[in-house]
């Protein structure tokens, strides 16, 4: 049975579906109806729902929830999501598995509330201090917000690292029909040996990040990085369509996928064949999927709601294999079908 | 002060490891571990405890206490506290806390936990200073004392006056019990052993939140020796952060203190 839903909605209740039992967050436009949505859902099955002084005391809440080994989320954008930059950080060095919604707006500062793809940066490349990544999902629909947010707390608990949902305005705040079917998950997951419950019959146990003796902390970093490439060799997502009998292939993410997907169609009505690859892990970015897939001397276009920002891993993922061109709106505009089409046919003219 | 912190008497502690405190000496870091490892030997209560270290001189807290301790960002416990406790409502989830940690960079975390009434106690070390930065200025360093960052002393113009945390935080209905006491002579390390116990009771009797403020010695950012740090808490310190319970709950007719709230 179908349902007809927003994506901030669909979130919450992938999440609640999921058995997320926690929520702690700030209101923030564009991502309201998340915090709203699990304020009403929550008490139905027993958990917690908290409005929070501040994004910080909401990530810090949640990093708590975690250690108590319960199924949590916070969610926020822009400016709010910088706030919590730093609990992340704790909570990817004391490998936490906490998911974090990202609905992104129109920056810097305080910005505006318009969709936007410009945190990319931050969700990817780490964001707060030190050498960490999240795990960061890209859902172009309502649909697909739903299957990657149920699986999300999968991954976080089956790699105990943070996952973050990245949206956009549009997303957020878009109706569509959806189907609540929980995906499946195959990987076993392991048991949570680290919540802090009370240390009835065992040993006391310690959740931190601080590592004070010689040559320790090298030896945490060395441990993160292991994992963070173990889940760039298994979870590279993304979708390709037609990349292979293109005459210029378009990379996008999120929103803008969706877009170029009624360029893929007008451009073929003009007699231009578009391919499409959608990353749908960000980090992992699937960069070896690309790399494989791209024809040398291929035409890409990247487009994204920045100043390209994704554009610098395609770039990396090409590497000098592709000509690569860019088209970006920023502070919340959103590219026009007509403005990406005559990009691309002035590229395929340019031979 | 032989019979309390005794290092035989530490030994048995079971809430404490077995290891030697790093702090440096004449600190009340030291003897406020133990207070609360003694407590919770008493009541029992080792295999049903989470607390929240912060950010300061004693983040380590983690390496003495043998039970179950997460760290915590500077200033954040009481936030990391709320969520493990709504987790986990039956434990007892205590913070604590620097005045740096606690009184400047989260005063928002504080008073806000404190208002929810949330169902934790907070274990508040008041040293008027930052001692694990070397020594800067704290919200309630008092007027005159000299720190690195205040090198003619605390100014009420320039840097503001000292931050009564306790008596800003009696007015929120949410908060169940505050007391302040310290810990420079055995009298007074007993006191405060009898108020921690106190403010886990109310904790645990879902009374709402909980709190001890424990003025602390800290010698060497203050640059003296131990006994004179001893005299700074009696002859400055006391006179500005007044000892005794601030708010305890309401006694009923049986001269039991109030009734429980209702469970979160
Ligand atoms: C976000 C952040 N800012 C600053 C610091 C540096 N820092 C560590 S401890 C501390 C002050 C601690 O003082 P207090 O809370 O009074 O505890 P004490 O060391 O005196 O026990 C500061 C400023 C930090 N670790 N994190």
């Amino acid at each position: 049975m179908k349902v007809l839903t927003n994506g901030n909605e669909a979130i919450a209740e992938a999440a609640v579906q999921a058995g997320c039992r926690f929520y702690a967050g700030y209101p923030i436009t564009p991502q309201n109806e998340i915090p709203g949505y699990f304020a009403r859902r929550m008490p139905e099955v027993k958990g917690t729902f908290i409005q929070s002084e501040s994004e910080i005391a909401a990530i810090n809440m949640v990093f708590g929830a975690a250690v108590a080994g319960a199924r949590c989320m916070t969610s926020s954008s822009g400016p709010g999501i910088s706030l919590k930059q730093e609990g992340i950080s704790y909570i990817a060095a004391c490998q936490l598995p906490v998911v974090i919604v990202n609905m992104m707006r129109g920056g810097p500062g305080l910005g505006d509330v318009s969709p936007a793809q410009s945190d990319y940066f931050q969700a990817t490349k780490g964001g707060g201090h030190g050498d960490y990544h999240m795990i960061v999902f890209a859902p172009e629909d309502v649909q697909e917000a739903y299957t990657l947010t149920f699986n999300a707390f999968n991954y976080a608990d089956y790699y105990r690292n943070p996952v973050m949902i990245l949206g956009d305005g549009i997303l957020g705040q878009m109706m569509e029909p959806i189907e609540q079917v929980n995906p499946s998950f195959e990987l076993p997951l392991p048991e949570k040996d680290y919540i802090l419950d009370g240390c009835r019959g065992r040993e006391a146990r310690s959740m931190m990040s601080l590592f004070l003796r010689e040559g320790e902390l090298e030896r945490h970093n060395a441990i993160l990085q292991e994992k963070y490439k173990r889940i760039q060799e298994e979870l590279c997502l993304v979708e390709m369509v037609d990349v292979d009998q293109s005459d210029v292939v378009i990379v996008a993410y999120g929103t803008v996928a969706r877009i170029c997907n009624t360029v893929m169609r007008e451009a073929s009505n003009e007699g231009i064949k578009v391919g499409l690859i959608r990353p749908i892990t960000l980090w992992p970015f699937p960069a070896k999927q690309i790399y494989d897939k791209v024809k040398n001397n291929a035409k890409v276009l990247v487009v994204e709601m920045s100043a390209g920002q994704m554009l610098e891993d395609v770039k990396l993922a090409l590497n000098g294999k592709a000509n690569i061109d860019f088209l970006g709106r920023m502070g919340g505009g959103i590219p026009l079908v007509v403005d990406i089409l005559k990009k691309v046919v002035s590229m395929k003219g340019d031979s | 002060m032989k019979d309390m912190i005794s290092p035989k008497r530490s030994a048995k502690a079971k809430s404490l490891k077995k290891v030697q405190f790093h702090y440096c000496s004449g600190c009340g870091h030291g003897i406020i571990h133990r207070i609360v490892a003694e407590i919770i030997d008493e009541m029992g209560l080792r295999e049903n405890t989470i607390a929240i270290a912060p950010v300061g001189c004693s983040v380590i807290a983690y390496e003495y206490f043998n039970f179950d301790v997460t760290e915590a960002a500077h200033g954040r416990p009481p936030a990391v506290a709320t969520g493990i406790k709504r987790i986990h409502p039956d434990k007892l989830v205590f913070t604590y806390q620097g005045d740096g940690d606690l009184a400047a960079i989260g005063t928002s975390e504080i008073i806000h936990a404190a208002n929810r009434g949330e169902r934790i106690t907070t274990v508040f070390v008041n040293n008027a200073v930052y001692g694990m930065t070397n020594g800067q200025m704290a919200p309630t360093t008092l007027l005159g004392q000299r720190t690195e960052t205040t090198p003619l002393g605390r100014d009420a113009l320039r840097e503001g006056y000292p931050l009564k945390i306790m008596e800003m935080l009696a007015v929120l209905p949410g908060v169940q019990f505050l007391a302040r006491s310290t810990v420079h002579t055995p009298q007074e390390i007993l006191k405060t052993k009898k108020l921690i116990k106190r403010a886990f009771d109310v904790q645990l009797h879902g009374h709402g939140f909980s709190m001890v403020e424990v003025l602390s010695m800290c010698p060497t950012c203050w640059g003296m020796t131990p006994l004179e740090a001893l005299d700074f808490v009696r002859n400055r310190m006391i006179p500005f952060y007044p000892l005794g319970i601030i708010k305890e709950p309401d006694k009923n007719e049986n001269g039991q203190y109030g009734k429980e709230q209702p469970k979160k």
